[in-house]
Protein backbone atom coordinates (compact mmCIF):
# COMPACT_ATOMS: atom_id res chain seq x y z
CA UNK A 1 0.00 0.00 0.00
CA UNK A 2 2.61 2.57 0.78
CA UNK A 3 6.44 1.70 0.03
CA UNK A 4 9.49 3.27 0.67
CA UNK A 5 12.53 2.61 -2.20
CA UNK A 6 15.57 3.95 -1.38
CA UNK A 7 14.37 6.97 0.59
CA UNK A 8 17.34 9.80 1.51
CA UNK A 9 16.26 12.45 3.01
CA UNK A 10 18.51 15.80 4.63
CA UNK A 11 17.24 18.20 6.64
CA UNK A 12 19.66 20.83 7.34
CA UNK A 13 23.38 19.25 7.89
CA UNK A 14 21.63 15.93 9.09
CA UNK A 15 20.69 12.62 7.10
CA UNK A 16 17.43 11.72 8.83
CA UNK A 17 16.69 8.82 6.51
CA UNK A 18 19.11 6.70 4.67
CA UNK A 19 18.32 4.36 1.74
CA UNK A 20 15.24 3.38 3.62
CA UNK A 21 13.20 0.64 1.85
CA UNK A 22 9.95 -0.91 3.47
CA UNK A 23 6.68 -1.47 2.71
CA UNK A 24 3.18 -1.43 4.41
CA UNK A 25 0.85 -3.32 3.44
CA UNK A 26 -3.07 -2.91 3.00
CA UNK A 27 -5.68 -3.33 5.58
CA UNK A 28 -2.56 -3.27 8.78
CA UNK A 29 -1.60 -1.27 11.11
CA UNK A 30 2.07 -0.45 10.85
CA UNK A 31 3.20 1.05 13.80
CA UNK A 32 6.54 2.95 14.14
CA UNK A 33 8.53 3.47 16.97
CA UNK A 34 12.30 5.19 17.88
CA UNK A 35 13.85 7.74 19.75
CA UNK A 36 12.66 11.83 19.52
CA UNK A 37 14.69 13.03 16.36
CA UNK A 38 14.94 9.66 14.68
CA UNK A 39 12.69 10.99 11.70
CA UNK A 40 9.64 8.99 12.64
CA UNK A 41 7.74 12.57 11.25
CA UNK A 42 9.55 12.98 8.43
CA UNK A 43 8.80 9.07 7.61
CA UNK A 44 5.21 10.06 7.77
CA UNK A 45 5.57 13.90 5.86
CA UNK A 46 6.78 11.42 2.90
CA UNK A 47 4.13 9.52 2.81
CA UNK A 48 1.72 12.19 1.67
CA UNK A 49 4.48 14.90 0.23
CA UNK A 50 5.02 17.27 2.67
CA UNK A 51 8.49 16.16 2.50
CA UNK A 52 10.19 15.58 -0.83
CA UNK A 53 13.00 12.68 -0.96
CA UNK A 54 16.50 13.62 -2.10
CA UNK A 55 16.31 10.14 -3.55
CA UNK A 56 14.19 7.13 -3.72
CA UNK A 57 10.59 7.21 -4.05
CA UNK A 58 7.54 6.61 -2.15
CA UNK A 59 4.61 5.05 -3.49
CA UNK A 60 0.55 4.92 -2.51
CA UNK A 61 -0.59 2.05 -4.31
CA UNK A 62 0.06 2.65 -7.99
CA UNK A 63 1.03 6.21 -7.66
CA UNK A 64 4.27 8.00 -6.33
CA UNK A 65 3.40 10.00 -4.10
CA UNK A 66 6.71 11.63 -3.77
CA UNK A 67 6.81 13.29 -7.30
CA UNK A 68 3.04 13.90 -7.72
CA UNK A 69 1.44 17.11 -8.29
CA UNK A 70 -1.38 19.38 -8.89
CA UNK A 71 -4.71 17.09 -9.12
CA UNK A 72 -2.74 13.83 -8.89
CA UNK A 73 -1.38 14.83 -4.96
CA UNK A 74 -4.68 16.36 -4.43
CA UNK A 75 -6.42 12.71 -5.48
CA UNK A 76 -3.41 10.92 -3.66
CA UNK A 77 -4.02 12.99 -0.52
CA UNK A 78 -7.51 12.43 -0.46
CA UNK A 79 -7.00 8.91 0.37
CA UNK A 80 -5.37 9.84 3.76
CA UNK A 81 -6.54 11.41 7.35
CA UNK A 82 -3.10 12.71 8.94
CA UNK A 83 -3.02 13.37 12.57
CA UNK A 84 -0.30 15.45 13.42
CA UNK A 85 2.16 15.68 16.04
CA UNK A 86 0.47 18.93 17.35
CA UNK A 87 -2.89 18.67 16.37
CA UNK A 88 -2.97 21.53 13.75
CA UNK A 89 -6.43 22.51 14.88
CA UNK A 90 -6.99 25.74 12.85
CA UNK A 91 -7.22 28.38 16.17
CA UNK A 92 -9.84 30.71 14.85
CA UNK A 93 -12.62 28.08 14.24
CA UNK A 94 -14.69 26.03 16.72
CA UNK A 95 -13.73 22.19 17.26
CA UNK A 96 -16.69 21.53 15.17
CA UNK A 97 -15.75 23.99 12.67
CA UNK A 98 -12.73 22.21 12.24
CA UNK A 99 -13.64 18.99 12.29
CA UNK A 100 -16.37 19.79 9.57
CA UNK A 101 -13.84 21.80 7.35
CA UNK A 102 -13.32 18.78 5.16
CA UNK A 103 -16.96 18.34 4.25
CA UNK A 104 -17.40 21.63 3.83
CA UNK A 105 -14.73 22.46 1.02
CA UNK A 106 -14.78 18.80 -0.61
CA UNK A 107 -18.54 18.32 -0.26
CA UNK A 108 -21.86 19.81 -1.18
CA UNK A 109 -23.30 18.51 1.79
CA UNK A 110 -25.25 21.48 3.78
CA UNK A 111 -24.60 22.53 7.16
CA UNK A 112 -26.94 20.78 9.38
CA UNK A 113 -25.99 17.38 7.60
CA UNK A 114 -22.15 18.47 8.11
CA UNK A 115 -22.95 19.48 12.15
CA UNK A 116 -25.00 15.48 12.17
CA UNK A 117 -21.42 13.49 11.00
CA UNK A 118 -19.38 15.83 12.89
CA UNK A 119 -21.34 15.36 16.28
CA UNK A 120 -21.26 11.70 15.93
CA UNK A 121 -17.47 11.46 15.11
CA UNK A 122 -16.61 13.97 18.38
CA UNK A 123 -19.22 11.72 20.29
CA UNK A 124 -16.79 8.73 19.39
CA UNK A 125 -13.81 10.26 20.87
CA UNK A 126 -15.75 11.20 23.93
CA UNK A 127 -15.99 15.36 22.89
CA UNK A 128 -19.10 15.25 22.62
CA UNK A 129 -19.29 19.10 24.83
CA UNK A 130 -16.53 19.90 23.13
CA UNK A 131 -18.44 21.31 19.51
CA UNK A 132 -18.66 25.09 20.31
CA UNK A 133 -15.38 25.17 22.10
CA UNK A 134 -12.59 26.83 20.22
CA UNK A 135 -9.18 24.80 20.52
CA UNK A 136 -7.36 26.90 22.64
CA UNK A 137 -9.94 25.96 25.27
CA UNK A 138 -9.17 22.65 25.05
CA UNK A 139 -6.36 20.39 26.92
CA UNK A 140 -3.55 19.02 24.79
CA UNK A 141 -5.35 15.48 24.83
CA UNK A 142 -8.40 16.88 24.05
CA UNK A 143 -7.42 18.51 20.67
CA UNK A 144 -5.43 15.40 20.01
CA UNK A 145 -8.79 13.83 19.94
CA UNK A 146 -10.14 16.70 17.82
CA UNK A 147 -7.47 16.27 15.29
CA UNK A 148 -8.38 12.76 15.07
CA UNK A 149 -12.15 13.29 14.41
CA UNK A 150 -10.70 15.75 11.70
CA UNK A 151 -8.67 13.11 9.95
CA UNK A 152 -11.57 10.58 10.13
CA UNK A 153 -14.66 12.69 8.89
CA UNK A 154 -14.06 11.35 5.08
CA UNK A 155 -13.49 7.90 6.06
CA UNK A 156 -10.18 7.69 4.42
CA UNK A 157 -8.45 4.69 4.11
CA UNK A 158 -5.00 5.52 4.95
CA UNK A 159 -4.41 6.99 8.05
CA UNK A 160 -1.00 8.15 9.82
CA UNK A 161 -1.22 9.38 13.57
CA UNK A 162 1.72 11.25 15.17
CA UNK A 163 1.58 10.06 18.28
CA UNK A 164 -1.68 9.61 18.75
CA UNK A 165 -2.02 8.96 22.44
CA UNK A 166 1.12 11.31 23.73
CA UNK A 167 -0.67 12.94 26.35
CA UNK A 168 -3.48 11.24 26.96
CA UNK A 169 -4.27 9.46 29.92
CA UNK A 170 -3.51 5.85 29.86
CA UNK A 171 -7.60 5.25 30.15
CA UNK A 172 -8.20 7.50 26.93
CA UNK A 173 -5.22 5.96 25.33
CA UNK A 174 -7.03 2.29 25.27
CA UNK A 175 -9.83 4.06 23.96
CA UNK A 176 -7.90 5.80 20.91
CA UNK A 177 -5.94 2.20 21.03
CA UNK A 178 -9.50 0.47 20.56
CA UNK A 179 -10.37 3.02 17.94
CA UNK A 180 -7.46 2.62 15.38
CA UNK A 181 -8.02 -1.59 15.66
CA UNK A 182 -11.45 -0.99 15.23
CA UNK A 183 -10.63 1.24 12.18
CA UNK A 184 -8.77 -1.76 10.89
CA UNK A 185 -11.31 -4.76 11.79
CA UNK A 186 -14.61 -2.76 10.86
CA UNK A 187 -13.62 -0.61 7.33
CA UNK A 188 -10.00 -2.32 6.27
CA UNK A 189 -8.17 0.87 7.03
CA UNK A 190 -4.51 0.90 6.95
CA UNK A 191 -3.13 2.82 9.36
CA UNK A 192 0.39 3.95 10.15
CA UNK A 193 1.24 5.08 14.22
CA UNK A 194 3.91 6.49 14.92
CA UNK A 195 4.30 6.31 19.13
CA UNK A 196 6.65 6.66 21.72
CA UNK A 197 4.20 3.63 23.98
CA UNK A 198 5.25 0.26 23.64
CA UNK A 199 2.55 -1.23 25.25
CA UNK A 200 0.22 0.87 22.93
CA UNK A 201 2.69 -0.41 19.71
CA UNK A 202 2.37 -4.29 20.72
CA UNK A 203 -1.80 -3.85 21.16
CA UNK A 204 -2.64 -2.60 18.26
CA UNK A 205 0.33 -3.55 15.48
CA UNK A 206 0.13 -5.91 12.87
CA UNK A 207 4.00 -4.88 12.47
CA UNK A 208 6.24 -2.45 14.34
CA UNK A 209 9.31 -1.22 12.75
CA UNK A 210 12.05 0.50 14.08
CA UNK A 211 13.98 3.84 13.38
CA UNK A 212 17.49 4.60 13.94
CA UNK A 213 20.15 6.76 12.86
CA UNK A 214 18.38 6.80 9.22
CA UNK A 215 18.08 2.91 8.79
CA UNK A 216 14.86 1.10 9.49
CA UNK A 217 16.57 -1.44 11.79
CA UNK A 218 14.01 -3.69 12.59
CA UNK A 219 10.66 -4.70 11.11
CA UNK A 220 8.83 -7.59 12.73
CA UNK A 221 5.15 -8.91 14.22
CA UNK A 222 4.83 -7.97 18.18
CA UNK A 223 5.18 -11.54 18.98
CA UNK A 224 9.33 -11.04 17.56
CA UNK A 225 9.56 -7.90 18.20
CA UNK A 226 10.03 -8.45 21.71
CA UNK A 227 12.34 -11.26 20.65
CA UNK A 228 14.17 -9.25 18.58
CA UNK A 229 18.09 -9.43 19.48
CA UNK A 230 18.61 -6.10 17.64
CA UNK A 231 20.71 -4.42 20.65
CA UNK A 232 19.50 -0.53 19.60
CA UNK A 233 15.82 -2.99 19.75
CA UNK A 234 16.44 -4.82 23.43
CA UNK A 235 17.75 -1.28 24.69
CA UNK A 236 14.31 0.14 23.85
CA UNK A 237 12.48 -2.37 25.23
CA UNK A 238 13.94 -2.08 28.30
CA UNK A 239 13.89 0.98 28.44
CA UNK A 240 10.16 0.46 28.98
CA UNK A 241 10.26 -2.91 31.13
CA UNK A 242 9.52 -5.21 28.14
CA UNK A 243 11.71 -8.43 28.61
CA UNK A 244 11.94 -10.80 25.64
CA UNK A 245 9.93 -13.21 28.24
CA UNK A 246 7.40 -10.59 28.64
CA UNK A 247 3.55 -10.72 28.15
CA UNK A 248 1.21 -8.17 26.79
CA UNK A 249 -2.45 -7.80 26.06
CA UNK A 250 -3.62 -7.72 22.64
CA UNK A 251 -6.29 -5.03 21.91
CA UNK A 252 -9.41 -6.90 21.30
CA UNK A 253 -8.28 -9.91 23.28
CA UNK A 254 -9.28 -9.24 26.51
CA UNK B 1 2.68 33.57 -4.41
CA UNK B 2 0.68 36.75 -4.62
CA UNK B 3 0.01 36.27 -8.16
CA UNK B 4 -1.83 32.96 -7.36
CA UNK B 5 -3.61 35.59 -3.96
CA UNK B 6 -4.84 37.71 -6.69
CA UNK B 7 -5.90 34.70 -8.85
CA UNK B 8 -8.14 33.31 -6.11
CA UNK B 9 -9.50 36.28 -5.77
CA UNK B 10 -12.74 35.97 -8.02
CA UNK B 11 -13.62 32.50 -5.87
CA UNK B 12 -13.42 34.80 -2.93
CA UNK B 13 -16.87 36.11 -2.92
CA UNK B 14 -18.57 32.78 -2.36
CA UNK B 15 -20.64 32.81 1.11
CA UNK B 16 -18.10 31.82 3.06
CA UNK B 17 -15.40 33.46 1.89
CA UNK B 18 -17.02 36.80 1.90
CA UNK B 19 -17.58 36.53 5.68
CA UNK B 20 -13.70 35.55 6.10
CA UNK B 21 -13.36 38.86 4.40
CA UNK B 22 -15.43 40.94 5.72
CA UNK B 23 -14.28 39.52 9.31
CA UNK B 24 -10.19 40.33 8.09
CA UNK B 25 -11.13 43.79 7.03
CA UNK B 26 -12.93 44.09 10.14
CA UNK B 27 -10.06 43.15 13.03
CA UNK B 28 -8.00 45.78 10.46
CA UNK B 29 -9.91 48.14 11.38
CA UNK B 30 -10.22 47.97 15.05
CA UNK B 31 -6.84 46.80 15.13
CA UNK B 32 -5.42 50.22 13.80
CA UNK B 33 -7.93 53.11 14.33
CA UNK B 34 -7.11 54.22 18.20
CA UNK B 35 -3.50 54.72 16.53
CA UNK B 36 -4.60 56.06 13.57
CA UNK B 37 -6.71 58.49 14.83
CA UNK B 38 -4.13 60.60 17.08
CA UNK B 39 -1.22 59.73 14.38
CA UNK B 40 -3.18 61.36 11.71
CA UNK B 41 -4.31 64.43 14.43
CA UNK B 42 -1.07 65.36 15.32
CA UNK B 43 0.47 64.84 11.84
CA UNK B 44 -2.12 67.49 10.65
CA UNK B 45 -0.84 69.88 13.62
CA UNK B 46 2.63 69.63 13.29
CA UNK B 47 1.98 70.34 9.48
CA UNK B 48 -0.02 73.45 9.72
CA UNK B 49 2.36 74.65 12.62
CA UNK B 50 5.32 74.28 10.59
CA UNK B 51 4.45 75.79 7.55
CA UNK B 52 2.17 78.28 9.24
CA UNK B 53 4.73 80.11 11.28
CA UNK B 54 6.98 80.28 7.96
CA UNK B 55 3.87 81.21 6.02
CA UNK B 56 2.74 84.17 8.41
CA UNK B 57 6.43 85.64 7.92
CA UNK B 58 4.71 86.74 4.19
CA UNK B 59 1.31 87.07 5.91
CA UNK B 60 0.14 83.96 4.28
CA UNK B 61 -0.98 81.97 7.35
CA UNK B 62 -4.28 81.31 5.55
CA UNK B 63 -2.69 78.93 3.05
CA UNK B 64 -2.09 76.26 5.81
CA UNK B 65 -5.55 74.86 4.68
CA UNK B 66 -4.08 73.96 1.14
CA UNK B 67 -0.46 73.07 2.56
CA UNK B 68 -1.85 70.59 5.05
CA UNK B 69 -4.79 69.52 2.52
CA UNK B 70 -2.33 68.58 -0.13
CA UNK B 71 0.87 67.32 1.83
CA UNK B 72 -1.81 64.78 3.59
CA UNK B 73 -3.53 63.35 0.81
CA UNK B 74 -0.37 63.29 -1.63
CA UNK B 75 1.78 61.85 1.04
CA UNK B 76 1.25 61.55 4.70
CA UNK B 77 -2.02 60.05 4.27
CA UNK B 78 -1.00 56.91 2.23
CA UNK B 79 2.04 57.02 3.96
CA UNK B 80 1.43 56.96 7.84
CA UNK B 81 -1.68 54.70 7.41
CA UNK B 82 0.85 52.32 5.48
CA UNK B 83 3.35 52.52 8.59
CA UNK B 84 0.30 52.11 11.16
CA UNK B 85 -1.29 49.05 9.43
CA UNK B 86 2.23 47.40 8.59
CA UNK B 87 3.20 47.65 12.21
CA UNK B 88 -0.50 46.56 13.48
CA UNK B 89 -1.96 44.49 10.86
CA UNK B 90 1.16 43.08 8.68
CA UNK B 91 2.67 41.94 12.01
CA UNK B 92 0.20 40.47 13.36
CA UNK B 93 -0.53 38.54 9.83
CA UNK B 94 3.22 37.10 9.51
CA UNK B 95 2.99 36.08 13.53
CA UNK B 96 -0.26 34.32 12.92
CA UNK B 97 0.93 32.60 9.49
CA UNK B 98 4.22 32.11 10.96
CA UNK B 99 2.56 30.04 13.81
CA UNK B 100 0.46 28.45 11.99
CA UNK B 101 3.25 27.08 10.12
CA UNK B 102 4.91 26.20 13.27
CA UNK B 103 2.06 24.25 14.63
CA UNK B 104 1.61 22.34 11.13
CA UNK B 105 -1.71 23.64 10.74
CA UNK B 106 -0.35 24.60 6.68
CA UNK B 107 0.61 21.27 6.48
CA UNK B 108 -2.66 20.52 7.40
CA UNK B 109 -4.86 22.57 5.02
CA UNK B 110 -2.14 20.99 2.76
CA UNK B 111 -3.22 17.60 3.19
CA UNK B 112 -6.95 18.79 2.82
CA UNK B 113 -6.46 19.82 -0.44
CA UNK B 114 -7.57 23.18 0.91
CA UNK B 115 -5.05 25.81 -0.74
CA UNK B 116 -3.42 27.81 2.40
CA UNK B 117 -2.96 30.92 -0.44
CA UNK B 118 -6.65 31.30 -1.18
CA UNK B 119 -7.85 29.87 1.99
CA UNK B 120 -6.01 32.60 4.09
CA UNK B 121 -3.89 34.91 1.84
CA UNK B 122 -6.58 36.26 -0.44
CA UNK B 123 -8.75 37.57 2.21
CA UNK B 124 -6.26 39.56 3.48
CA UNK B 125 -5.16 40.57 0.38
CA UNK B 126 -8.37 42.06 -0.38
CA UNK B 127 -9.27 43.42 3.06
CA UNK B 128 -6.14 45.42 2.81
CA UNK B 129 -6.50 46.58 -0.76
CA UNK B 130 -10.22 47.57 0.58
CA UNK B 131 -9.43 48.86 3.78
CA UNK B 132 -5.98 51.07 2.85
CA UNK B 133 -7.71 53.75 0.98
CA UNK B 134 -10.52 54.08 4.03
CA UNK B 135 -8.06 54.23 6.57
CA UNK B 136 -5.90 56.93 4.47
CA UNK B 137 -9.19 58.79 3.56
CA UNK B 138 -10.31 58.84 7.26
CA UNK B 139 -6.30 59.99 8.19
CA UNK B 140 -6.82 62.45 5.70
CA UNK B 141 -9.38 63.92 7.31
CA UNK B 142 -8.38 64.15 10.75
CA UNK B 143 -4.88 65.39 9.70
CA UNK B 144 -6.85 67.82 7.69
CA UNK B 145 -9.39 68.54 11.06
CA UNK B 146 -6.00 68.32 13.17
CA UNK B 147 -4.58 71.00 10.83
CA UNK B 148 -7.78 73.72 11.29
CA UNK B 149 -7.50 73.56 15.01
CA UNK B 150 -4.06 74.46 15.45
CA UNK B 151 -5.08 77.59 12.67
CA UNK B 152 -7.25 78.48 14.74
CA UNK B 153 -5.69 78.37 18.36
CA UNK B 154 -1.86 79.01 17.20
CA UNK B 155 -2.11 80.94 14.41
CA UNK B 156 -5.66 82.57 13.85
CA UNK B 157 -6.78 81.33 11.13
CA UNK B 158 -10.73 81.01 11.13
CA UNK B 159 -12.18 77.95 10.25
CA UNK B 160 -14.08 78.77 7.35
CA UNK B 161 -10.70 79.90 5.72
CA UNK B 162 -8.82 77.55 6.30
CA UNK B 163 -11.55 74.95 4.63
CA UNK B 164 -12.32 77.58 1.69
CA UNK B 165 -8.56 77.63 1.09
CA UNK B 166 -8.25 74.14 1.54
CA UNK B 167 -11.02 72.95 -0.74
CA UNK B 168 -9.84 75.45 -3.10
CA UNK B 169 -6.74 74.67 -4.29
CA UNK B 170 -6.66 70.82 -3.24
CA UNK B 171 -7.17 68.67 -7.03
CA UNK B 172 -8.61 65.39 -7.03
CA UNK B 173 -5.48 64.24 -8.39
CA UNK B 174 -3.86 64.72 -5.31
CA UNK B 175 -6.43 62.18 -3.72
CA UNK B 176 -6.69 59.57 -6.66
CA UNK B 177 -2.91 59.58 -6.50
CA UNK B 178 -2.86 59.17 -2.60
CA UNK B 179 -5.59 56.67 -3.14
CA UNK B 180 -4.00 54.40 -5.53
CA UNK B 181 -0.48 54.43 -3.30
CA UNK B 182 -2.55 53.25 -0.21
CA UNK B 183 -3.97 50.14 -2.43
CA UNK B 184 -0.44 49.23 -3.43
CA UNK B 185 0.92 49.44 0.24
CA UNK B 186 -1.98 47.07 1.17
CA UNK B 187 -0.54 44.59 -1.46
CA UNK B 188 3.19 45.02 -0.24
CA UNK B 189 2.05 45.00 3.39
CA UNK B 190 -0.10 41.72 2.66
CA UNK B 191 2.79 39.99 0.40
CA UNK B 192 5.57 40.82 2.85
CA UNK B 193 3.98 39.82 5.85
CA UNK B 194 2.58 36.51 4.26
CA UNK B 195 6.06 35.57 2.70
CA UNK B 196 7.59 36.29 5.57
CA UNK B 197 4.96 34.00 7.71
CA UNK B 198 4.87 31.03 5.55
CA UNK B 199 8.49 31.64 5.69
CA UNK B 200 9.00 30.71 9.25
CA UNK B 201 11.12 28.14 10.73
CA UNK B 202 12.18 27.05 13.61
CA UNK B 203 9.69 27.48 16.33
CA UNK B 204 8.47 30.47 18.69
CA UNK B 205 11.91 32.58 17.42
CA UNK B 206 11.36 32.06 13.49
CA UNK B 207 7.72 33.41 14.46
CA UNK B 208 9.62 36.61 15.92
CA UNK B 209 11.97 37.27 13.31
CA UNK B 210 9.10 37.16 10.21
CA UNK B 211 7.71 39.44 12.09
CA UNK B 212 10.42 41.42 12.78
CA UNK B 213 11.84 41.07 9.23
CA UNK B 214 7.62 41.73 8.07
CA UNK B 215 7.67 45.35 9.52
CA UNK B 216 11.28 45.90 8.51
CA UNK B 217 10.91 45.00 4.87
CA UNK B 218 7.21 46.72 4.61
CA UNK B 219 8.53 49.89 5.75
CA UNK B 220 11.48 50.23 3.59
CA UNK B 221 9.43 48.96 0.73
CA UNK B 222 6.67 51.13 1.56
CA UNK B 223 8.89 54.61 1.44
CA UNK B 224 10.99 53.54 -1.74
CA UNK B 225 7.85 53.30 -3.92
CA UNK B 226 5.72 56.12 -2.16
CA UNK B 227 8.91 57.69 -3.87
CA UNK B 228 8.20 56.31 -7.32
CA UNK B 229 4.37 56.64 -7.38
CA UNK B 230 5.07 60.45 -6.58
CA UNK B 231 8.09 60.86 -9.49
CA UNK B 232 5.44 58.85 -11.37
CA UNK B 233 2.89 61.43 -11.24
CA UNK B 234 4.29 64.67 -10.68
CA UNK B 235 7.38 64.97 -12.64
N1 LIG C 1 12.12 21.25 8.54
C1 LIG C 1 13.22 20.77 9.13
N2 LIG C 1 14.41 21.36 8.94
C2 LIG C 1 15.52 20.88 9.53
N3 LIG C 1 15.56 19.80 10.30
C3 LIG C 1 14.41 19.17 10.53
C4 LIG C 1 13.17 19.61 9.96
N4 LIG C 1 12.19 18.77 10.36
C5 LIG C 1 12.79 17.86 11.14
N5 LIG C 1 14.11 18.08 11.25
C6 LIG C 1 15.07 17.26 11.99
O1 LIG C 1 14.88 15.94 11.60
C7 LIG C 1 15.05 15.07 12.69
C8 LIG C 1 13.89 14.12 12.78
O2 LIG C 1 12.71 14.85 13.07
P1 LIG C 1 11.35 14.12 13.33
O3 LIG C 1 10.36 15.21 13.58
O4 LIG C 1 11.05 13.15 12.27
O5 LIG C 1 11.63 13.34 14.69
P2 LIG C 1 10.68 12.33 15.41
O6 LIG C 1 11.26 10.99 15.23
O7 LIG C 1 9.28 12.52 14.97
O8 LIG C 1 10.87 12.76 16.92
P3 LIG C 1 9.78 13.08 18.04
O9 LIG C 1 9.50 11.79 18.70
O10 LIG C 1 10.48 14.02 18.95
O11 LIG C 1 8.59 13.68 17.37
C9 LIG C 1 15.24 15.94 13.91
O12 LIG C 1 16.60 15.92 14.25
C10 LIG C 1 14.83 17.31 13.47
O13 LIG C 1 15.62 18.27 14.10
MG1 LIG D 1 7.67 13.47 15.63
Amino acid sequence: MIRFENVTKRLGRKIILNDVSFEINAGETFVIVGSSGAGKSVSLRHMVRLLTPDRGKVYVGEDVVSHAYGKDLERIRSRFGVLFQSAALLQWLSVGDNVGLPLREHTAMGDEEIDKLVIEKLELLGLEDAFEKHPADLSGGMQKRVGLARAIIMNPEIILYDEPTSGLDPVTSRTIDRLIDDLRKELGVTSVVVTHDLHSALAIGTRIGMIHAGKMVEIAEPEDFIKSDNEVVRGFLEAQYITKEGTWEKEGES
Amino acid sequence: MIGEAFAYIPLAFGKRTRHEVLFQMYTTGIKSLGVITIVALFIGMILALQTGLELRRFNQEVSIGTAVTVVMMREMGPFMTGLIIAASVGSAIAAQMGTMVVSEEIAALEIMSINPVRFLVTPRLIALIVMMPILTVYTNILGVVGGAVVGATQLGVAFNAYFDNAIRYADNKDLYVGLLKAMIFGVIITTVACHQGFGATEGAVGVGQATRRTVIISFLTILVVGYMVTRLFYS
